[in-house]
This record gives C-alpha cells, structure tokens and sequence, in this order.
C-alpha cells in the first residue's frame, strides 16, 4: 500500500454563534490522514466530532456555524478555498459520508434503487438506467438482493437501512469516506455484521476512512490510527497499538479507566470526575484541567503544545513536554 | 442462607397487534436474592423491558405468577399494591423523558412523599429531600434548578434519589446509563453499587450491554425474543457460555484491546418477529448449532448443572 498522504487538515476552527455566546466546537484541530487508512476519531458526546465531519464536507449549517480558519487539503488541494459548485461535485464523490441515524437520514418516500443511483447519476455521465443498474450491483455488494432495490426504507430493519446507507457513500468509489457513529444505533450482533462488512469493503475499494465513534472498542476492532478528542481538540493521536498499550493524555487513560471491560475481573470503575466542560466556556489553559487528576498551576495557564514523544505518538499535555526537558 | 426477595414463575405478557398475538415475554422463570442483582440482558425487542415492568405491575400480566416476598403480588388489590409500590421502585432508561420538565429538582424528589400521603412537615420533608440529594452526589444548590438545565448524568441521579425517597427494597433499574457517556456511566454505576451496599438494595438490572451488565450483576439471564434462553452466575458465562445465542453475543462486543483475535462468530439475518412466532426453538433461523429437532419443538430452559441453566437441545443433548 501507498503510504500517501490523502488528507491533511490544519488549525481548523469552527464557531457555532449563537445569542448566549460562541460555541467553540472545533478548536486548532490538526489531523492528517494516508491513502486506505482509518482513523478513530475518538470522543464524548459535545467533543466536536461530528463538527469536524461537518467542515471536511463544508456542511457547516451557516448560521450558526462558521468555519473560522485553518486549511483542509484533499489531495493537495484546500476545501476551504473552493466555490459552493466545486464543492457540490466533491460531495458524495470524492469524500462521502455514512450518517448516524439510519431510520432518519434515508429519504422516506423514494425507493432504495433510486437513492442509490441519485449520486451515481449525479457524479458520473450514464444514463438513468445504467445508474439504477449500478445501484442494484452496490446493492448486491452490500448484502442486499437487487430484488428489493424498488422498496422504501421503511421495508427494512436498522441494520439494513445502514447498509444502504453505506451503499450510496461508497457508489461512486469515493477516497475518503467518514462514517459518523455508523453503528450506534444499532443491536450489537447487528453492529458485527455492518462492521465486517464496512471493513471487508474499505479493503475492496482502498478507501480512507475516518470513524467517528465514542466506542473504543469499535476502534480495536477496525481503526489503524487513534485521535482521541476533547472539548474540540484532538488531545492525543497515534498509531491503535500505541495508543492502547500505552495511552499518555491523563483523558484517554481516564477515558479506558470508564469502562467496564468483559475480560477483566476488575470491581470498581475509576471515572474522570466531573463533567465535559461548556464549549461556549472553556476553561483557560488545557480545557481538561479541571477534570485531570494531575493538573499544576501551569495548566491553568498554558495551552499545551502538540508534543511528539517518539513513533509518530502525539500528545497535547504540558506532562509530556516536561519529560523531554529533563 | 440467601433468601429469595423476588421469584417469577411461568411469566407471560402478550400484545395485541393487528397482525395477531405479540409475544413479549413468554413463559419465564427467574428469582432473585435479597441484596443480589440479576441482570437482564438482550438485544431490543427481546422483551427485557416489558419483563421489568411487567414485575412491578406497570403491565398487566397475560399470566404467571410474580411472588414478592413469597406473595403473589399479581393477586395485589388496590391498597396492596400502593404498599407494595413504595417498596419496588424503578429507575428509567431516558432521563431526558422521564422526568416532569415543570418541577424544580427538590420538587421532583419530594413527590413520593407526597403521593403516598407521608404525613411529615414541610420543613421535615426538606430535610429527606436535601439528605437524598446528598445521597446520590448532588450539590444542594441544584434544588431550584429545572431538569432542563441539567446533564444527563446528574438527572439521572435526580432518577436515582427519586426511587430512593421511600426506602425501597427492589429497583427496577432499566438500561440506566445507556443514555450516558462512559466516563458519566462510570459514575453513576458506581454510585448504583454502593447504593446497593448502603441500603441493601435488590435490583433488576435491565440492559443491552453485556459489558454494563458484568460489572453490576451477580447472576445474569439472556433474553432472546422473549424467552430466557441461558441464565447463571455472573463469571461462568463469560469464560464458558453455552447457548449459542451467549456465544454470538459475547462475540460480538467490540473489546477495547488491540491484542484480542478472538474468533468471532457472525450471526446472519435480523432478529424475527416475536408476533405469533412458530413452535421450536426461536433462535432457529440464525443459530449456526441447529438441528432437526429446534424446528419444531420449544427447548425448556433446564439446569446444566449447579446455578446453570439453558434452553437448547444441542447443548443438553451433549450432556447426555
């Protein structure tokens, strides 16, 4: 495998402006990410996942949401820089999007075929019925009989609707695919069977994808890289095997501390204290420092740097950064 | 001696739906031990819910017996089971939804007292509502405020003190943290354990998430389109479970461990209508273990051996 740089996203920033203040869902968030390769994108509810989603595909709502700076470059080329029309033929092509809420994001009244070859014919030149013959072969792909390509949304199960979904995001072989919490709402023998078949697909089709999750499991199970975000910034990123063994940003190993694992007779859970912070609020210096077990007076203060402690393991906590020091 | 505080038997509640009888739950048998909690695990629409409330008589029953304390409480009259109300209280699995958006916090709290006719002052009232809301780590400034106001951990503690207010013996507890972030889900399960050991509670401990379900329970039962398809103490079923169904499931967690290669084992298909369902074995259509017999007759849920239980031919019939 190629191990070119796909995407590459710099000190974006997205506001929400509201009438009780600005929102910081995103703050300085840097994230890059190579050919065929999957990132978790790590978090709790309120972290600005979804957020980020939202500005790669410039899908924003404006207003309230506005993407203050920072450059995203696809394939070398910025996102923030293009025109509505530009962006309009990336959409769905090059960089599509697999949403949370299967029962919500198909459109009720059209059949299944038909939303499926909605993109293809939107993308590519080919006629109507090459585009419905093309979305009955996606379909196939993903586990469905072509049969069925003429019913509506309804006529299917959670788990079915998803891999719809997955359909229309992959039908025009896009490079970059982000799949926001795909299997959340989902049973989890269901889960299994949609993130098999997301995996054995993104092999098939060499595609990047971001994985929007707060299941750390899910991200054992299919990611290659790690971000782990809070209040808008990613705190610490690095390679899945890395970051498991040997997590450094007091949040993330709070954030395994959390949860109950089914292979340890462990018997308390060791949660973060307290709560996320308000984003129209942060709190000054590192916005974790009220939370963090191990905060000086220095966190308070000081935004911490983005430290690369060794094996492309990065780190925003001012701990790190002492240790290279001394 | 463990003594037995809730014991169900031949439990049944069905539905109808236009398109014919709705098994919702369908002849269970389950106990359990005072100060113990058993956890009920199954995928949505396995019926754990119903189970839940159909034991505190939020739903009639369609037939079975629920004895509480060795009495049938399905056989409760009126004032009966106003008593029996103040003794068996339920946690809810929404704390967006399940709390009145009108009532300040200390209002909410001090409508048990209110509702069951506790004759106590005003001031003595305040006085239990401050003592619960302490109880279940909320800062006395909270009283006045509004559940809107509120995340969903600390509503759900307000969920918690509320079901405390009368010195309950059994909480229902169903799917409690599913609506919660893990590192508030860590909180407040940890919160529901020393409860338990506080007070001496029994729980019901309703959930989807076998994980959640491990770390509270002392004995669990899995719950398929339901029926209880396996039930036993809290480690065995881990490190050995018998029905196949067990087994997908336990599978299908994503462990949060990048060194586990378990082999996993994929079920095919959704899970079927539980609307007047076919004889034999309801896991039929997906089990990767059927044989002819599962077609057609139902298996009985029968010991495997001490504490262990499970409802599948194949399994029993090589234990002889």
């Amino acid at each position: 495998m190629s191990k070119e740089k796909l995407l590459d996203i710099e000190k974006l920033t997205i506001h929400y402006v509201t009438d009780d203040g600005v929102v910081c869902a995103v703050n300085d968030l840097n994230l890059s990410l190579d050919r065929g390769e999957t990132v978790g994108l790590v978090g709790e509810t309120g972290a600005g996942k979804t957020t980020t989603a939202l500005g790669i595909l410039r899908l924003v709502p404006n207003p309230p949401g506005k993407i203050i700076g920072g450059k995203i470059f696809l394939d070398g080329e910025n996102l923030i820089a293009k025109t509505e029309s530009e962006m309009r033929k990336i959409r769905g092509n090059k960089v599509s999007m697999i949403f949370q809420d299967p029962m919500t994001s198909l459109n009720p009244v059209i059949p299944i075929g038909e939303q499926i070859a909605e993109v293809i014919s939107l993308h590519e030149r080919v006629t109507a019925k090459e585009a419905l013959k093309k979305a009955e072969e996606m379909l196939e792909k993903v586990g469905i009989g072509a049969e069925r390509s003429k019913e509506f949304p309804h006529q299917f199960s959670g788990g079915m609707r998803q891999r719809v979904g997955i359909a229309i995001a992959l039908a025009c072989n896009p490079e970059l695919l982000i799949a926001d919490e795909p299997t959340t709402a989902l049973d989890v023998t269901i889960q299994a069977q949609v993130l098999e078949l997301m995996r054995g697909l993104k092999k098939e089709f060499n595609t990047a994808m971001i994985m929007i999750t707060h299941d750390l499991g899910i991200v054992a199970k299919i990611c290659d890289k790690v971000a782990i975000m809070y209040a808008g910034s990613i705190v610490e990123f690095a390679d899945k095997y890395d970051l498991f063994k040997n997590p450094k940003h007091p949040y993330t190993v709070g954030l395994f501390g959390s949860i109950p694992n089914i292979k340890n007779d462990d018997d308390t859970l060791k949660p973060i204290m307290g709560l996320m912070p308000d984003p129209s609020n942060l709190p000054s210096g590192c916005p974790f420092h009220p939370r963090c077990e191990q905060a000086g007076a220095e966190c308070a203060q000081v935004v911490p740097a983005n430290v690369d402690i060794g094996n492309n393991h990065f780190v925003k906590c001012v701990l790190f950064r002492k240790q290279e020091v001394e | 001696m463990t003594e037995k505080l809730l014991e169900v038997k031949n439990l049944k509640k069905y539905f109808k739906t236009a398109k014919g009888l709705l098994h919702a739950v369908d002849d269970i048998n389950f106990s359990i031990n005072k100060g113990e909690t058993l956890g009920l695990v199954g995928e949505s629409g396995c019926g754990k819910s119903t189970t839940g409330r159909v034991v505190l008589r939020l739903l009639e029953a369609s037939g079975g017996e629920v004895l509480f304390n060795g009495e049938d409480i399905l056989q409760y009259n009126k004032k009966q089971m106003s008593a029996f109300r103040e003794n068996a209280q339920i946690v809810f699995q929404d704390p967006f939804a399940s709390l009145n958006p009108r009532m300040s916090v200390s209002e909410i709290i001090a409508e048990p007292f209110i509702i069951n006719k506790k004759s106590m002052s005003k001031t003595e009232r305040y006085q239990k509502v401050k003592k619960l809301m302490e109880t279940v780590g909320l800062a006395s400034r909270l009283e006045n405020t509004y559940p809107h106001e509120l995340d969903g951990g600390r509503r759900q503690r307000i969920g918690i003190a509320r079901a405390l207010a009368l010195n309950p013996s059994f909480i229902v507890q169903d799917e409690p943290v599913s609506a919660l972030d893990v590192s508030i889900q860590a909180q407040i399960l940890n919160l529901m354990e020393d409860l338990q050991k506080e007070f001496g509670l029994t729980y019901l401990f309703i959930s989807h998430d076998l994980s959640v379900i491990k770390h509270v329970s002392n004995n669990i039962a899995v719950m398929y389109l339901g029926k209880i398809v396996e039930m036993t103490d809290f480690s065995s079923i881990f490190k050995d479970p018998l029905h196949p169904y067990t087994k997908a499931l336990l599978s299908a967690i994503p462990i949060p461990n990048v060194d586990d290669d378990l082999e996993r084992i994929l079920l095919e298909g959704d899970v079927p209508s539980p609307i007047a369902p076919p004889p034999g074995c309801r896991f039929y259509g997906r089990c990767f273990m059927r044989k002819d017999i599962c077609k057609d007759v139902t298996p009985e849920l029968l010991q495997v051996s001490e504490g262990r239980y499970c409802a599948c031919h194949v399994v029993h019939g090589q234990d002889g």
